[in-house]
């Protein structure tokens, strides 16, 4: 492989050299994303923002697919020396880089050494916290995060006679409100639910101040086992098939597949993603309003907070100095309350500093667009816990496909809720060990 | 199966073959050993830390039942892939080359699909099947049934095979219409005038003739099937719901590109070309003895 | 047609209408999706009929400046998807037909383990070793360019494959008479075999056009110049929106564009290459 090395070696001296030479030449970062349709233009507006605010660095920002594909260029890239400085990775990929102790160059460690006046302080705690090592040391650039909320149709629930400000607050109370809406034939279904494994199990579990896995959810050691088949869990899941049974709840899908289900006005209450709401925006008929997810009012300490899902900003080893400083002075742009308030209004995602919280909180912005802070809102309700912080487990894109199959084997009928979840946990266990053992 | 008549040369033959070995070789089998490679090793996406594990990883798919389970939704999805494919090109391939009205209208139409980007194909399907406002999900409830793929695994199982099926027809069918046209008019028309009708004119002359061409496409729709199908179930069920539409090559894919777990995804490709490799060697043997050249 | 009989006729003309419609129709709702707004795709059955947003729809993505796809212009990308449908169509057909020529008109050592070798590379799906591929092509310093979009994917099995069996059914008697009247094996092949093979290569080429036009995966993968961006990675990025909605009107009207050169080859090839050129009396 000693060509491989030649080239980097090459490339690297190369870089080297221009950055000493060039006082012109512009230091270029390469910025891999995932970001498609609008969303990419929003990202290549920072970047050219970024650009424009100063001479010395210029950020390309590069579409390389979807998630998946961009992991997978970079990664590609990384084994033949051509990585990018910067790429966006999923939440669910966080354990996996990780893990990459070689490959990766820690956030915070990037600002210490490279940046000026870092002060992790004014980051949102359940927005970083995810990303943060057991110390609290923020790994990662937190870039498109967002949350799962609940939106429900407030002209159905005018037809049913229930008012339309009063959402449900407590799954009891959801329930009654379905049969209600049902009964007056205002929808043919109660709610559905995008993103089971996000919203259902994960979520719950955090919302609730329960275990999803040991270790505190993974944080502290790989050697964590799942806890999400535990009783409360079992409970909803069960609760949940009786409700499918009984017409209060339909099954759309994977991922954000159960859109058509809540735009048609076939179901009352769709839980998804916050940042769809520009989407529901765009395509419900109806009017419509944002609440916080439902819970379990006998559970003690419920509901905690929520945790985030979206995708992050890691940056990569084999680059010079010079490059360093350049990704830490756009990662200083990033941060600031302006950009961050306008990409967060824009796009729905959250602001990932309390200080874009109130510019945006300032401008109004929240008076005129309700329900676009409820996100924000149901995020901090408390500091988080250990159960609350997020998830730190190895090959979570399986694990969740494995959720996945299990729930759909729940909803076909197929299994009971506790059969499924103790085998999605065996299932799952074998792929956190295996994790555990590739990477020790 | 080779010429009686052939000429004579060794450097020749040789440097006609040498493109397309050099391609071969730089392009595809050293990349395709070192991805196969990775079957034995246990590595971290990134390639920093590896060991070798000797046959863990098959172990390992061995004691998984799901993973024998897939092998049995795969044998199914890929018969009943393969046998529609072609049955039904056939039929329209046969039939676009009889008509003379209209003919390059038909033929264009037929080979519309192909080309049809992937992405957009699979989104297609999503749209049309979708409980809620699906087109055909609608139709299907209009007859009485009540379809929904994402609760039901025999529907998803119809929806992956009619949507992988839709893009082999045009594929097949351009192959078969250019076996067809390159049969002699003077045969057919040598039994027309012995009496024979065109059931039998097909059969006894039309059908062997066609028969390399047939047996040419058999064994790329086979490893159409087997290989290329991913795309479609991941844009349509996800090999859900459950387990149902879990082909052993969409295994491969979650493992090894989403799942970045490369060794077992190796592993998987290992048995899946193995697979592959038997049945391609048994058509040969068995099925190309039948072929007229 | 042979002889006439009508209600064969009406019979063949059913079918294949029939068919065309069943296969069609697909195709027909990603056109009628692209004429209208957004939102009547997601809130509501699928229309069936043609909206009418069309000039709209299609103005927004030729002269918008296509935002949505990266803000590659449309005609850069149709170039370089034809560039790379181009090279590799004709690429694979060159040396496949060369390859099976050897193959199947010579006898030397060696012989079947040359096209079992070929043969292999059908065996083993892209995705599996798309990361080792991507290393030795940059390692040549292939990456960005156009011979690396095409080149690595010119090694076709299928090709060599068909031309194969297409060789193995042409009579042992011209090849006689060829070396009778002391041909040599490259005369044979440009005077006898490849007129013969008309039929097979315009159909090769159409398959191979269509192929390297919607290929995806690879050229997303070794291109980080968004100059070199295809009409099928525009597309993908249009509609690849993680948690918010895709341009769905927008992201057809430019699939059903992107559809128009490969139905351009098709009927290009239809007219070139018309049963009865092929004749082979015996």
């Amino acid at each position: 492989m000693s060509f491989k090395r030649k080239l980097l070696a090459t490339s690297t001296a190369m870089i080297l050299i221009a950055g000493v030479t060039g006082a012109n030449a512009q230091t270029e970062i390469n910025f891999w994303h995932a970001m498609g349709g609008e969303l990419g233009d929003r990202t290549a507006d920072i970047a050219e923002g970024f650009n424009a605010s100063q001479d010395q660095y210029k950020v390309n920002a590069v579409y390389r697919g979807n998630y998946t594909e961009t992991m997978t260029a970079a990664i590609a890239g990384f084994r033949a020396g051509q990585q990018p400085h910067i790429v966006q990775v999923f939440e669910v990929g966080t354990a996996t880089m990780m893990a990459a102790e070689g490959a990766i160059y820690p956030v915070y460690q990037l600002m210490e050494e490279h940046g000026r006046n870092w002060d992790p302080d004014v980051y949102l705690p359940a927005v970083v916290g995810y990303y943060a090592d057991a110390d609290n040391n923020i790994l990662s650039m937190p870039f498109n995060s967002s949350t799962p909320v609940m939106y429900y149709n407030k002209a159905a629930f005018e037809a049913a006679g229930l008012d339309p400000e009063s959402p449900p607050r407590t799954w009891n109370e959801l329930v009654e409100a379905s049969r209600t809406i049902m009964e007056a034939n205002a929808a043919e279904c109660g709610f559905t639910t995008a993103w089971q494994s996000w919203v259902q199990l994960e979520n719950f579990s955090a919302l609730h101040n329960v275990p999803f896995a040991t270790k505190a959810n993974g944080f502290e050691g790989l050697d964590t086992e799942f806890t999400f088949n535990g009783d409360l869990q079992k409970r909803h899941i069960s609760n949940m098939r009786e409700w499918q049974e009984e017409g209060i709840f339909r099954y759309g899908g994977r991922r954000g597949d159960p859109n058509p289900l809540f735009y048609t006005g076939e179901c009352a209450i769709y839980m998804h993603s916050s940042a769809g709401q520009a989407a529901v925006e765009a395509n419900a008929d109806f009017e419509y309003g944002v609440a916080m997810l439902p819970y379990y009012d006998d559970v003690e300490g419920a509901p905690q907070n929520s945790i985030i899902g979206g995708a992050t900003l890691w940056v990569l080893t084999g680059h010079s100095p010079e490059e360093y400083e350049g990704i830490a002075a756009f990662f200083a742009y990033l941060s600031e309350a302006e950009v961050q308030a306008d990409w967060h209004q824009v796009t729905g995602y959250l602001p990932i500093t309390m200080a874009a919280y109130e510019l945006s909180q300032e401008r109004g912005f929240y008076e005129e667009n309700p329900g676009t802070d409820t996100s924000i809102k149901q995020m901090t309700l408390n500091e988080p816990t250990e159960y609350s912080r997020g998830l730190r487990l190895g090959n979570f894109v399986q694990i969740r496909d494995i959720l996945n199959e299990e729930l759909e084997e729940v909803w076909s009928g197929n299994k009971s809720a506790e059969q499924a979840l103790d085998d999605a946990a065996r299932r799952g266990n074998e792929l956190l060990r295996q994790f555990e053992a590739d990477n020790s | 199966m080779h010429k009686r008549v052939t000429f004579k040369g060794f450097a020749f033959p040789l440097a006609l073959l040498a493109p397309q070995l050099l391609v071969t070789l730089i392009f595809f089998i050293w990349p395709a050993g070192q991805a196969l490679y990775q079957s034995v090793l246990r590595q971290d996406p990134f390639g920093l830390r590896t060991t070798f594990v000797g046959l863990a990883n098959f172990r390992r798919l061995f004691a998984d039942s799901l993973y024998l389970n897939s092998f049995q939704i795969t044998i199914f999805f890929s018969i009943a892939v393969t046998v529609l494919g072609l049955v039904l090109a056939l039929l329209f391939a046969v039939m676009a080359d009889r008509v003379i009205k209209g003919a390059n209208g038909y033929k264009t139409m037929l080979i519309l699909p192909y080309a049809v980007a992937p992405a957009i194909a699979g989104v297609l399907w999503w749209f049309m099947f979708n409980p809620s406002i699906g087109i055909l999900a609608y139709a299907a409830r209009g007859l009485g049934y009540n379809w929904n793929h994402q609760t039901n695994g025999g529907d998803a199982m119809t929806l992956v095979i009619i949507a992988a099926v839709w893009k082999q027809i045009s594929y097949n069918f351009l192959f078969f219409l250019a076996g067809l046209q390159a049969i002699p008019k003077s045969l057919i028309e040598a039994a027309a005038i012995d009496g024979a009708g065109p059931w039998k004119r097909f059969w006894s002359i039309v059908f062997p003739l066609l028969s390399p061409t047939t047996f040419f496409l058999l064994v790329v729709n086979v490893v159409y099937a087997f290989f290329d199908t991913f795309g479609v179930i991941h844009a349509t069920t996800s090999g859900g719901p459950g387990q149902s539409t879990n082909i052993l090559v969409y295994k491969v894919y979650t493992d090894g590109f989403i799942g970045m777990n490369l060794g077992s995804s190796a592993a998987q490709s290992v048995i899946l070309m193995g697979i592959v490799i038997l049945l391609t060697t048994i058509q040969f043997r068995y099925i190309e003895r039948r072929v007229q050249y | 047609m042979v002889e006439n009989r009508p209600l064969l006729t009406f019979f063949q003309h059913t079918i294949l209408i029939f068919g065309v419609l069943l296969v069609v129709f697909p195709v027909y709702i990603a056109f009628v999706a692209s004429t209208h707004e957004g939102r009547a795709l997601t809130s509501g059955m699928l229309p069936l009929l043609p909206g009418n947003r069309m000039i709209e729809n299609y103005n927004t993505i030729l002269f918008g400046g296509m935002r949505q796809a990266g803000g590659v212009p449309v005609a850069l990308m149709l170039f370089n998807s034809m560039v790379m449908a181009l090279s590799i169509a004709v690429g694979k057909i060159a040396i496949s037909l060369i390859s099976a020529f050897a193959v199947v008109y010579f006898r030397f050592p060696f012989r079947m383990l040359a096209f079992w070798i070929i043969f292999i590379t059908l065996m083993l799906p892209v995705e599996v070793r798309i990361l080792p591929t991507f290393e030795v092509v940059a390692n040549l310093g292939m990456l960005n360019s156009y011979a690396g979009l095409s080149i690595p994917l010119i090694a076709s099995a299928t090709a060599t494959f068909l031309f194969r069996q297409f060789f193995l059914t042409v009579p042992d008697e011209l090849t006689e008479a060829a070396r009778i009247d002391g041909a040599t094996p490259f005369q044979f092949f440009k005077d006898i075999l490849l007129p013969l093979s008309r039929t097979n290569i315009a159909a090769i080429f159409v398959i191979m056009f269509i192929y390297g036009w919607n290929q995806y995966l690879w050229p997303l993968l070794i291109t980080t110049d968004p100059s070199f961006t295809t009409i099928v990675m525009g597309i993908q990025r249009m509609v690849t929106v993680a948690e918010g909605q895709p341009q769905w009107h927008l992201a057809m009207a430019t699939a059903t564009l992107a559809l128009l050169p490969p139905v351009l080859v098709v009927i290009v090839m239809q007219r070139l290459f018309v049963k009865g050129l092929v004749e082979t009396e015996k």
